[in-house]
């Protein structure tokens, strides 16, 4: 335990990535800040695993695992969403979301 | 435990991983000019993976609770093998577009692989390997979404799902880690007990269903729904909305009554207004659609309205007519989008205007498109009826009539909709209208097997009693 900070501070820290995520998966236009943002969506999970784990069941190791399996998949994640990204590209020249609107309603 | 015991118990899972690594070296095996075999090879290996797990097997668990095989999960598994099954059936004509040559083992591969990450998404004993399974089942779907390389809608569709699906697993993992916050493990056995109706934990539930709504496509969580049904191929948008969004039904209802019975006033609230809002919207934007797989896609979601009155059951009933449904489910949507597919590589149609006068050109394509709407919109004599009336039924043992009237209109606004497409291929007149043509042979045995689905799945009544028996012994 590092002295002075409690688990309220972790949580806020990790609240907050995880809506400053959901925001820029919805404000910003390039697809590849989008996938950034949910990047930061899933390390806020992954804070949130640890701090609980840490402060409140220290002496089980489930949510370190856990945090450890969410690191592993967002990577497969990124790479598959990076694969399709460059295809857009190669169609469209462009990877802003707005010209990726052929289907509407 | 002996040793092939757990192999049993993994039946379905070591198959399918066997099966897929086998037609990955197959497909490299064989000389370019010979790609074509594969087709039927992998159909014929599935086809004997799928009655291989068949053999029934009793209860019980691996990994120390990590994996949890039933007589139930494994009836949910096999109905999901033989969805597959019907789909590789309809995807021949598909594959042996001259574009597709070089990639036809990896369509195959990939969806078994999903396939085995829903297989151990259902019998998940606690919510990392649920988490796992369920990434392992949607992450290679954004590939098969992009199939069509040199189509920009196709690769829009797979962009789209690739992120949404992200976020929305994102949304579910701080569901998660919430609920693991509050009772201190992520296995489903250890939880059940600890969960109250605190507010850390209504809302880590909370985001837990926006996660697993995107998944099954309820409606505030639909909106990638109809663009990525309409951009994938015709097998691949089949195997989206039957396969993928049968698994997440079953884990989500497993989920909900055995982790989640404690807080059950609250999820009961959550899941009716879920319930209105998808079936309401889910039909009148399906009314305005001319695209085939659109109008099928907001059908899907109408459907998934209707499957969430067979949840608010709760217990054996509800699971039975949820998974009574979804066996309907597979036979009827595959009809339908089996003879989207054989119209749309005879003809390049996908247009609702561009069937008419269909029924002059291709009679039979044309009544089983009838029978499966027909079955979609749940009057009497075929299946669909029997399915939802069940539905309404495991609704209705928990008093929740209004909500059944409301499901009941519903359901005659969907008839009209349906209604739309069938005056289309049998009334309207057409000067060109898609011209007489022979289907392959594959595609014919699919929608043969799908009709006698239709009209014999719900008069058999054994079916839906062995079903009660298997979710009997869990509830």
């Amino acid at each position: 335990m590092i002295q002075g900070l409690s688990i309220y501070h972790f949580l806020v820290v990790s609240t907050l990535m995880f809506f400053i995520g959901i925001a820029g998966f919805i404000i910003r236009q390039n697809l590849i800040t989008i996938l950034l943002s949910v990047e930061l969506i899933l390390n806020s999970v992954a804070i949130n695993f640890l701090v609980f784990n840490r402060f409140l069941y220290p002496d089980q190791l489930q949510g370190h695992f856990f945090s450890l399996f969410i690191i592993g998949i967002a990577a497969a994640e990124a790479s598959v969403a990076i694969a399709l990204i460059i295809n857009i590209y190669r169609r469209i020249h462009n990877i802003n979301a707005d010209n990726v609107n052929e289907m509407k309603f | 435990m002996t040793g092939f015991q757990t192999v049993l118990l993994l039946r379905h899972e070591l198959l399918l991983i066997l099966a897929a690594v086998g037609i990955i070296i197959f497909d490299l095996l064989l000389p370019p000019e010979k790609k074509t075999r594969i087709i039927h090879s992998s159909t014929i290996l599935f086809g004997a993976v799928f009655l291989l797990s068949l053999i029934p097997v009793e209860s019980g668990e691996l990994f120390g609770g990590s994996f949890q095989e039933n007589r139930l999960t494994g009836f949910m598994k096999d109905i999901l093998n033989l969805a597959v099954f019907i789909i590789f059936l309809q995807s021949g004509g598909y594959l042996r577009k001259k574009e597709n040559a070089h990639k036809m083992g990896e369509y195959f591969a990939l969806i078994i692989f999903t396939l085995t990450g829903m297989d151990f998404m259902i019998s998940s004993g606690d919510f990392l390997t649920f988490f796992i399974g369920l990434e392992t089942a949607s992450i290679p779907v954004a590939g098969l979404v992009a199939y069509d390389q040199f189509k920009s809608r196709s690769a829009e569709a797979g962009v789209k799902l690739i992120l949404l699906s992200a976020l929305s697993s994102g949304v579910l993992l701080f569901g998660i880690s919430m609920i693991y916050g509050a009772t201190g493990s992520i296995y489903f056995t250890d939880i059940a007990p600890g969960i109250s109706a605190s507010p850390l934990v209504i809302l880590g539930f909370i985001f837990f269903v926006s996660g697993m709504g995107f998944k099954i496509s309820l409606v505030p969580f639909h909106l990638w729904t109809a663009d990525v049904y309409e951009g994938a191929p015709v097998n691949v948008t089949a195997y989206l909305s039957v396969v993928s969004k049968g698994a997440a039904v079953f884990i989500f209802a497993i989920i909900l009554f055995t982790v989640f019975k404690n807080i059950i006033q609250v999820w009961e609230n959550v899941l009716y207004a879920l319930a209105v809002l998808t079936m309401t919207i889910g039909n009148l934007f399906a009314i305005r659609q001319d695209n085939i797989k659109r109008f099928l896609a907001f059908s899907s979601i109408a459907q998934a309205g209707f499957i969430l009155l067979g949840i608010m059951g709760t217990g054996s009933l509800g699971m039975t007519t949820i998974v009574y449904f979804l066996l309907i489910y597979v036979f009827t949507n595959l009809a339908a989008f089996g003879v989207a597919a054989a119209i749309y590589e005879a003809s390049g149609v996908e247009t609702i205007s561009g069937y008419k006068g269909l029924y002059a050109t291709n009679p039979r394509l044309s009544l089983v498109m009838m029978l499966a709407l027909f079955s979609l919109a749940g009057i009497p004599p075929v299946a669909g009826f029997f399915g939802k009336f069940f539905l309404f039924t495991s609704a209705g043992s928990q008093g929740y009539f209004i909500l059944i009237l409301i499901a009941v209109a519903n359901a005659t606004v969907s008839l009209y909709y349906y209604l739309l497409v069938v005056k289309a291929m049998f009334i309207d007149k057409n000067d060109q209208p898609v011209s007489h043509f022979k289907s392959p042979l594959t595609m014919r045995i699919s929608l043969l097997i799908c009709s006698l689905g239709i009209f014999f799945v719900g008069f058999a009544s054994g079916i839906f009693e062995y079903i009660m028996s298997l979710s009997g012994m869990l509830f």
